[in-house]
């Protein structure tokens, strides 16, 4: 028996909004972005640049040049608004899907697909671009973004310049044990969290109604903070309500939940076949509240942009495409003996001793190839 | 010297530790009035505040999880785990998490977390609170897994596990948080032995015990009861789990040619098993008979009226240095 959840699957009327699927821009009561024609071009450069960097990583992935990739198509807004949001005090935790934001804070998208490669589990300095790794067990980074939070607490860096941690999790991880946890530890603490759930509808094959029977953003309120549903394709509305919860929490305000209503648009990863669990029209129907279109749509409309800024952001897109396919193909596999690397940050002896060993039954295939 | 307690001496430990860096954070359920179940943070959050001695919600990973973010913020938790059986709700945070993410950041992470697990029986306690859980950690790359046995070991292995820069799971041996010993609390850092040391702890010449934590006392006893049958039994406390002081386990059952394991856990694939095989590759040549090992049936941790058939004690030694005699 599964509850009736469907009504909280649709997108109802407390949905914040900023900009229509139809490239309108609309008023909300308690939200509201003042963006320069400048911003706005440049968010819309973000989405395309990103949505290139995945398509490209999708077809690198069917060449058999990644094990396996995990795309954020129909997620753009969500990612590169809420991303946008960050200052650069703030620490983003994310799951393996948020390429958007990882585009945000200026991680190289090359590193993304080392992992998807398989050339090392992550790979980058997380405090570089105040970006943590990806993880990959769900849910798990949201009790490290309450850590961290808690920390910028006892650094005394909470306030007006201070800094605030954003973390990414999916509907689907809204169910797990650490979430639940973050949760309680962050409403506690009053720590100076964002939760930022994208609602993609999807957990792999499993429709939010296994998840929850009331709309995600409402359990907030059991933890004791504010709740927000955002419409997640509307990168204007990501931006405008993450900026406000990031600020509050900077303030002492403690955490917000905000649910970005989205729609994965590709499959969950591409080991994945969704024609299994989901109707064609369902695609078709989100297709129409696409991220990006909406966003041209307004800049057109509003003559904002011309046909040659279209065009040249395509072409940049398509360059960057080019080369993240260049850099992937370049990326030369792992030596055998790094399995041994950073496994401690100290030194330890069974990793000396076990690194010897298998250099030396590895130096052996050599002398035999050299003595024949 | 003083005369310490084994829980007084890891507080005196963290005391420490924590007046030589304030990053040193302790958190845990009931660490802050009440000093934790067992008092081993008795008075350190009156003495260092609610910020740096944290009393948690109960949820054990979310005390692992948050001391992983403390941690990439700077910061070295000491997270206490009330009791040995309910480390398992924050084993996925541990072994996904905090053993694996200094890696998968190529090392540019590093997460100086300690977790401070009161393990074994020997309490007449309930259910889950007389485990012995050291070998799901030690099978786990990335953790350290140390034991201590005594009062002078708690309190220089605890701050050493807390300067670590590697994730350490720190088994204290419950029953023996009221054993007193003299402690010299004098020598600094560079005097102590170090952190994956092993310690001859009773030198003999005809047979090597292997024990950790709660069984190093145990093993004592029956060395001395055994030297009244004429046979010189050495103990070697290996104090460090992962990584194992091989060299000195080696040396010391090279010289007696026998060798008896004991641990309370479960013998059936316990940390015995890693210590027979090991022992049997390095030396061989060196063994008068096959390396025995002692401990709790395979079974779980039983009622505690039955907990003293399940606890190896003296007599159970014996019996396996009697057999090892027997080869
Ligand atoms: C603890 C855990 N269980 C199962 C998986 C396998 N898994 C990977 S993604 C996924 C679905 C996650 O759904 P959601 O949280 O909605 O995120 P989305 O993939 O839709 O972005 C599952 C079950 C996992 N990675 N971790
Ligand atoms: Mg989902």
């Amino acid at each position: 028996m599964t509850a009736d959840a469907s009504r909280g699957a649709q997108a109802p009327p407390e949905l914040v909004q900023l900009l229509t699927p139809e490239g309108e821009r609309v008023e909300h009561p308690d939200y509201d972005i003042d963006l320069t024609p400048e911003e706005v071009r440049g968010l819309y450069r973000d989405l395309v640049m990103i949505r290139r960097v995945d398509l490209e990583a999708v077809a690198l992935q069917r060449q058999g040049e990644l094990g396996i990739w995990a795309s954020l198509l129909g997620q753009e807004a969500a990612q590169i608004g809420s991303g946008r949001a960050l200052t650069e005090a703030d620490m983003a935790f994310p799951t393996y899907r948020e390429h958007g934001v990882a585009w945000c804070r200026g991680v190289d998208p090359l590193n993304l697909l080392g992992l998807f490669r398989g050339v090392n589990h992550g790979g980058w300095n997380p405090a570089e671009h105040n970006f943590h790794l990806y993880t990959i067990v769900i849910g798990s980074q949201t009790l490290h973004a309450v850590g961290y939070a808690m920390g910028i607490q006892r650094d005394g860096a909470v306030g007006e310049d201070g800094a605030a941690t954003i973390v990414y999790f999916g509907d689907g991880a809204t169910s797990q044990g650490d979430v639940n946890e973050s949760f309680i530890w962050a409403s506690v603490f009053n720590a100076p969290v964002v939760f930022f759930c994208q609602n993609n509808q999807w957990a792999i094959s499993e429709p939010l109604e296994k998840q929850s029977r009331i709309p995600l953003y409402r359990r907030a309120s059991g933890f004791g903070f504010p709740g927000i549903r955002v419409d997640g394709n509307d990168v204007f509305a990501c931006l405008a309500v993450t900026r406000q919860a990031l600020k509050n929490a900077r303030e002492g305000q403690g955490p917000t939940l905000i649910e970005a209503f989205t729609y994965r648009m590709g499959a969950h990863t591409t080991s994945d076949d969704p024609t299994r669990y989901r109707v064609q029209d369902e695609l078709e129907a989100w297709k129409l509240k696409d991220p990006i279109e909406r966003v041209r749509a307004y800049l057109f409309k509003n003559q904002l942009a011309d046909q040659a800024f279209f065009d040249k952001i395509d072409a940049e897109a398509d360059e960057l495409g080019r080369d993240v396919r260049r850099r992937c193909l370049e990326m030369p596999d792992p030596e055998p003996l790094e399995i041994f690397d950073h496994v401690y940050t100290e030194p330890h002896r069974l990793m000396d001793e076990e690194r010897a060993r298998f250099a030396a039954y590895l130096a052996g295939f050599e002398s035999e190839e050299s003595s024949r | 010297m003083t005369t310490l307690t084994l829980a007084k001496a890891l507080n005196e430990g963290m005391r420490k530790a924590m007046e030589d860096d304030p990053k040193v954070l302790v958190m845990g359920e009931d660490v802050g009035k009440l000093g934790g179940v067992f008092r081993v943070t008795d008075g350190l959050q009156k003495d260092f505040g609610e910020d740096r001695v944290i009393d948690t919600p109960l949820a054990e990973s979310g005390i692992i999880g948050t001391a992983i973010g403390l941690a990439l913020r700077g910061y070295r938790p000491v997270c206490e785990i009330q009791f040995d059986g309910f480390v398992f709700p924050a084993a996925d945070q541990i072994i996904t998490q905090l053993a694996k993410m200094p890696l998968r950041s190529l090392g540019a992470i590093r997460l100086p977390v300690v977790v401070r697990i009161p393990c074994g029986g020997g309490i007449g306690a309930v259910e889950h609170h007389s485990e012995s859980p050291e070998a799901y950690f030690t099978h786990t790359a990335g953790l350290r897994v140390v034991a201590c046995s005594n009062p002078a070991d708690a309190y220089t292995m605890i701050q050493q596990a807390i300067r670590c820069d590697d994730p350490v799971v720190f088994f204290e041996p419950k029953r023996r948080y009221w054993d007193k010993a003299e402690v010299d609390t004098s020598p600094g850092e560079g005097d102590w032995p170090a952190f994956d040391q092993a310690r001859v702890a009773r030198s003999g010449a005809d047979i090597t015990l292997l024990a950790y934590g709660p069984m190093v006392k145990t093993c004592l006893e029956a060395a001395a009861a055994a030297e009244e049958d004429g046979r010189s039994v050495e103990v070697v406390d290996l104090r460090s789990l992962n990584p194992l002081d091989m060299p000195a386990v080696a040396e010391s059952v090279r010289r007696t040619g026998r060798c008896v394991v004991v641990h309370e856990a479960p013998v059936f694939s316990g940390y015995g098993a890693e210590l027979a095989a090991r022992i049997t590759e390095e030396c061989f040549y060196s063994l008068e008979a096959p390396v025995l090992r002692v401990g709790g049936p395979s079974t779980p941790y039983p009622p505690s009226r039955l907990e003293e058939h399940y606890l190896p004690d003296l007599d159970r030694v014996l019996d396996a240095v009697d057999r090892s005699f027997a080869f």
